[in-house]
This record gives structure tokens, sequence and C-alpha cells, in this order.
């Protein structure tokens, strides 16, 4: 016994001292059935090391000075605050059940969390850390989409299918948009004035005008080959320039490229199986999307569209949040 | 003490507790616990004061749930508690999953169980129901019960939601425009099986049949799905031994399945009289399909892919027990409704059953794909779940069976088929 616990304070050593990687560029990627976090250079496109977090992570987020690292553990009902070099683990944030998806105001001091479990986004105080508010919202929510001032927030509920759209100064709820089945991501284009929201099982991305709060165009998919009922999209990203837009197409296995001002499909990228979430990295040079079934991710080069490596990660990969 | 004997104690307690902490399934002390946590939350919310932007009330839709009190049957297996509340917590929490919904959008809902009891005539019952102008049912009721209901009563401008019988003939011959059908039937049952079974080669059956009215309805579809994909029925026999199984099982299943050349042991036997004793007593060791052993169902505690994780969590701390295919049923018949009046924007009945078997239709179940109605005969279109005691062995419509319209109608009774004649 005694043998086993001098050990486990060596691994625990071992685990904690691999901390000279520098932090640039590194993609954090939660694998959901594992438990861990497998982190990837991505420069070197190598996968540098896994670590353990708490039950079921899922969302990851980076703090804005790119020195922490976010995980929803969903299993455990909390958020995780680990740093982003050592990935030690430096405090827990609350959070309502089985936190899923969340997102962090410009100034980094206000977090939102989406609770699945409860019908709740949860509004922590990242200075305090503790709960300020609850607001009630659909049945499951999950994508959580801000504006570049953060004054207003999107939220997607799984089961009611709708966009809530909250005013993030009162945090009251301003209109609730409809949308197709199992809405999963909320996402802003980078100049504000639409947001894109993508239904999983209805099969489209509808982009919603935020001043209006109307569908403006409802953007369908057609690959030929694959059967429409599993052309699922999740994920979506933006580029800053406003030329492209990603959509990660779920079990059809596919990224979709978007004309981000015509809407029009430029073309799919074939990645790993059940494709969910994807980032950038900081020069936007890079994509990284999550494969949950196959078990690792895909690098895409952006301005080739062209898909360049995948590297294993763990079992699920479910989050990915690339450092600055 | 000094420090390191502290710091080795610490560390005990965390790789014990870590240890403690690595189950994935929440157990019911969890639930509680969070259930408490949940209670917390709720009165420090109320501390805080309530948030206003509830759409002010446009409607309120009232549902029935209809289900009769049963005598409890004789069982073999005396491990799993008998349910009577079946049905009860999946409309609950569908019930309150459209009314969240509402809260947005301005529509109320009330549901109302009523159970009617041993002494009470059912028939009479749904009548008063039918005449106090309720128009939404999802009833929890055997397809004989259904039938007479529909023979006796004029429910034409009702919605009725099956959510127990499996029966073909209510689906086929004695089906009705104004009946909805949510648990798979039996031929889709017995399709989801069959395809799975032509995946693995399993293409000799021994067929063993109970001797309930239900087990030959099923072992039929079983029978029409084997002709449909190839299959070989070795051998045919009907189990009609009356002793108990738990004492003779061994001596009487290796004989009853002595002889035959076959690869996979398919049984029908719905009640649970004998199925559950084949597997490992067979004179050749063989696996068992069907009603017990691999089953086909439309849920089960094994399920987590799409979100199912959520659901089976939720409706544990709700009902602190597992989640039934019927308590499944209850759940989609009643966000079924939910979604419709959404979309609709009205409660009009004859308004939703019409967008009911629209393709607009379709609600996320939890199953990967949106679940629909099939418009010739009223049958929830969705995937079927294969699964072991313990695990989910595959999902069909399996890969490879193609279709014009759906791969899911690869499963069960397709429109060209069908002997459901709408009036």
């Amino acid at each position: 016994m005694k043998k086993f616990i001098i050990s486990s304070i060596f691994s625990a050593f071992v685990i904690f001292s691999i901390t000279n990687n520098a932090v640039a560029s590194m993609a954090y990627i939660t694998n959901e059935k594992d438990n861990t976090v497998s982190i990837i250079d991505v420069k070197k496109k190598k996968l540098i090391k896994t670590v353990e977090v708490g039950q079921r992570p899922r969302g990851i987020i980076m703090s804005k000075d790119g020195k922490n690292v976010l995980i929803c553990a969903s299993d455990d009902d909390r958020v995780e605050v680990r740093d982003a070099e050592t990935m030690k683990l430096k405090y827990y944030l609350p959070s309502g059940p089985d936190p899923e998806l969340f997102i962090l105001s410009p100034d980094g001091n206000t977090l939102y969390i989406a609770n699945e479990d409860d019908a709740m986004v949860t509004v922590v105080d990242m200075v305090d850390k503790m709960i300020i508010d609850d607001i009630p919202v659909g049945v499951e929510p999950e994508g959580m989409g801000l504006t570049n001032d953060g004054s207003l927030l999107v939220n997607t509920s799984e089961t009611t299918n709708m966009a809530h759209f909250i005013d993030t100064e009162n945090l009251d709820i301003l209109e609730n948009v409809l949308v197709d089945a199992r809405p999963r991501v909320a996402m802003f284009t980078p100049d504000d004035q639409e947001v894109w929201v993508s239904a999983e099982i209805g099969g489209t991305v509808k982009v919603i005008d935020p001043n209006s709060k109307k569908v403006k165009k409802t953007i369908g998919f057609q690959i030929p080959g694959v059967n429409e009922e599993s052309i699922q999209p999740v994920g979506i990203r933006h580029t800053k320039d406003g030329k492209y837009t990603f959509i990660a197409l779920g079990p059809a296995n596919r990224i979709a490229v978007i004309d981000q001002q015509s809407k029009d499909i430029i073309k799919y990228l074939l990645v790993g199986q059940r494709v969910w979430q994807m980032d950038f990295t900081a020069d936007q040079k890079v994509l990284l999307s999550t494969n949950g079934v196959s078990n690792d991710v895909s690098l895409i080069n952006v301005e080739k569209l062209k898909v360049e490596k995948s590297i294993k990660v763990g079992r699920f990969p479910w989050g990915v949040v690339i450092s600055p | 003490m000094n420090f390191l004997t502290k710091t080795i104690i610490l560390f005990i307690i965390f790789v014990i507790s870590s240890v403690n902490l690595n189950t994935r399934e929440l157990s019911i002390k969890d639930l509680e616990e969070r259930k408490r946590i949940d209670q917390e939350r709720e009165s420090e919310r109320k501390k805080r004061g309530k948030k206003k932007f509830l759409k002010e009330i446009l409607f309120t839709t009232e549902i029935i749930f209809f289900t009769k009190e049963r005598k409890i049957p004789p069982v073999l297996s005396n491990l799993d508690p008998i349910l009577d509340d079946e049905g009860f917590y999946g409309i609950k929490l569908g019930n309150e999953d459209n009314l969240t919904t509402g809260r947005f959008t301005g529509h109320d809902y009330r549901t109302k169980y009523v159970q009617v009891s041993l002494e009470e005539d059912l028939i009479s019952e749904f009548r008063k129901l039918a005449e106090k102008g309720y128009k939404y049912f999802i009833v929890d009721l055997k397809k004989d019960e259904l039938l007479q209901i529909q023979e006796t009563t004029d429910i034409s401008d009702i919605l009725i939601f099956n959510i127990r019988s499996s029966s073909d003939s209510l689906r086929g011959k004695n089906c009705h425009s104004s009946i909805f059908h949510v648990p798979p039937s039996y031929s889709m049952l017995a399709d989801s099986l069959t395809q799975y079974m032509v995946k693995k080669k399993w293409k000799d059956w021994f067929l063993v049949v109970g001797e309930d009215e239900k087990d030959k309805e099923f072992a039929n579809a079983l029978k029409k799905s084997a002709a449909k994909f190839k299959i070989k029925i070795k051998e045919e026999r009907v189990w009609d031994f009356a002793s108990d199984l738990r004492r003779t099982a061994q001596k009487e299943v290796p004989i009853f399945t002595k002889g035959v050349k076959y690869d996979v042991l398919v049984v029908s036997d719905i009640n649970g009289v004998f199925g559950e004793y084949l597997s490992y007593r067979t004179w050749n060791p063989r696996p068992v399909v069907g009603t017990q052993g691999l089953v086909p169902t439309n849920w089960h505690r094994t399920h987590e892919q799409w979100g199912a994780t959520q659901m089976q969590n939720r409706f544990r701390r709700e009902s602190q027990r597992w989640m039934t295919p019927t308590d499944y049923s209850a759940w989609v018949a009643i966000r079924s409704i939910g979604e419709a009046i959404t979309r609709v924007g009205k409660n009009n009945v004859k308004d939703i059953k019409n967008y009911l078997i629209t393709n607009n239709f379709g609600i996320g179940a939890y199953k990967g794909v949106k679940v629909s109605y099939r418009k010739w005969n009223r049958q929830l279109r969705q995937p079927v779940l294969l699964a072991a005691s313990r695990s989910m062995v595959s999902i069909s419509p399996q890969e490879g069976y193609l279709h014009p319209f759906s791969e899911l109608d690869t499963l069960g009774i397709d429109d060209a088929e069908s002997t459901c004649k709408f009036n």
C-alpha cells in the first residue's frame, strides 16, 4: 500500500512537471468518454500530451489572456479552471447541473453557461466566482453566441427548438425565435449583423438578423451519395475577413465551406467520422475539427480549403479550443 | 501529525474519492443529491426575485392521459418490479417540456390523468370525456380495447395516440385516421431484428412461439420479415409447457431444441412466460433473439447516444426508476402534440392532425434522426434499438438498406403493401 502511495505521488509529480511547453497554438481537445484533454501542438501537428480532467468533459474555452483553460465537466456539475501551460487544476467554478457549453464576456468577467439538465443559462461572476443569476430558457439549452461588445447573448435549446435572444445588461430574454429541430450552435458573424444557428436533426442552418430577430435565410445541404438523415449540422466557424463559414455536418463526415456573404456552398471537406466542433488558430490559417466516432481531429488548411492531416486523440473527442 | 503524513492521508482520500467518482451512470443517491441542489437553487432564485418575461397565454390545450387499472398477472421472473405507473412520468416530463416552450409562445398545456378502475366500464368512461369536449387523448390500452373504442365511439374529430399496442392490425385493416401509433409495430420490430441477422449471416432460424394471441401476432410478423429478407425458418414450435421453468428449464429446453440445424433461436414470448429460460440451455450453443435475449425496442436503459443520457437522467431524477418503452412512447406522444401546436400556432385538432402527417413535422427524440409519422397508417417512423440486457448491440435500419423516401421506411409495412384504408 505504501509503495502504491509513493508511486502515485511520484506519477503525479511527473504529470505536473511536464510544463515547459510553450502555449502558443496549442489545441486542447476534450475527450468525452475518456475524461481527458488531449493537447496538440498545431504548428508541429503533433499530440503533445493527454491530461486527466473531470467527468464527461465537453465544452472548452480559454480565458481572454490565454492563461487558463475552462472545461465543462458535465457529470461533475461544475466548470474546471486549469492553467493552460501546466494543465494543473486551479479552481472550480460553480455551475448548474450538467454544464455543456459556455461563453465568456469580452472583458472576461462574466461566464454564461448552458446547463443541459436544467433548462437554465447560468451567469457566473468570474471575479467572485459565484453564480449571479439563472435565466430560464427552453429545454436542454446548448448553443451560446455573443456579440463582439457582449451586449447580446443567443442561447439555443435543443428540445424547445428555439434561439433565445438575451440582453446581457438586464439578463432578460428579448425574443425567442423558432428554428429547426435540435439547435446546437449559435454563432455571430464578425460584424455582428447575423447570427447563424445550426439545427442538428432539422439538417439546416438558419441565418437570423439580430436586429429584427427574423430569419433571413435557411441553408440546406445536399451531398451526392450521402443520405439526407445523416447530414446533421453542429459546429459553425466564421472567418474574420467575412469570406468563409465552416459548418461541421456530424455523421455526414464532412465540413461544408460556405461563402459567408452569398451563403452559397463552395465545397465539402471530407474529415473523420461524426464531426461536431471546430476552432481556428489565432491567425485563422488552420481549422481543427473534432471527429467523435473516429476518435481523431482533422487539420484543415483554410487558404487551400484542404484537409492536411488527422491526429488520433482520446475516445469521443467533443470540444476544441486553440490558444492564441 | 507531520506534513508528510498529512499529505499522504490527503492523497489517500483523493485516490479513494476519485475511484468512487468513476461511475458514468448516476446512482439514485446522486440523483437525489441533484434534486436537493435544484431545490436549493430554486429557493435562491426566489430570493433574487422572479424574472418576468412570460408571454401572455393565448390558449390552453387540454390533454387526457387515459389508462386502465390492470390485475397483476402471474409472472415467472421475480426480478423486475411490476410497474403500475408506466407512461405517467413520460407524460409528466413531456408536459413540462411543452410548458417550457409554451412559456415563450403563449401556449398553455394542461394534462389530466384518468385511470379507469377494474369496476368501471372503459367505453362509457372514454365517451364521457369525448362528450365533455376533450380533443387530445394519449391512451395506454390493449389492442382489443382500442378497437372497441373506435367501433363504438365517434372519434373522427378527436386525436388519439396509442402508446402501448404494437399490433399490426391496428395499423392495417383496422386502422383509423384519428389514431396515431407511437410504439414500433410488430412488423417494424421484426424487420429491425431480421436486418441485423442478415448482416450477421444468421440465416437459419428456429422459431419458438408462446400460446398468447400477441405471441402469434409477433411470430407472424417475424415470418413475413423472414420471407422478405430470404431467411429460412428451419423449425417452428409452440411452447406449451406449463411447469415452473425456474426449476425445470435445464431439463426441458435441451430436449425441446434437439435435432434441428439452425443458426439462431428466435423467440416470441411477449408476456415473458418462458423466453428468459432459453439462453444457455439449448442443445446446441446458439444465441437467443426476439422478445428475450437480443431484443428490438424503442427505448432501453443502455441507450445513451444522441442526448439519450440527458433523457435517462431527467427521467430517473423524476421517477426514481428507469424509463420503459411505454414511458418513452408517452413522452413522444405528448411532445408530438406540443411540437405541432408550436409550429402551427393554433390548437385546432383538425389542423394539428393534418400537420402531423406533413413532411415538415419532425421531433428530435434522442435517436439521432428526426421521428415523424407515416401518412398511410399514422405509424411513428423511427429507428429501432437492438439491445442486450446490459449493452446496446446495434440500431436498425442497418446500413445498406435503401429506400426512396427515408431509410426508416425499410422497417415495417411500406405504403404500397399497406392494407390500411382511411374512410
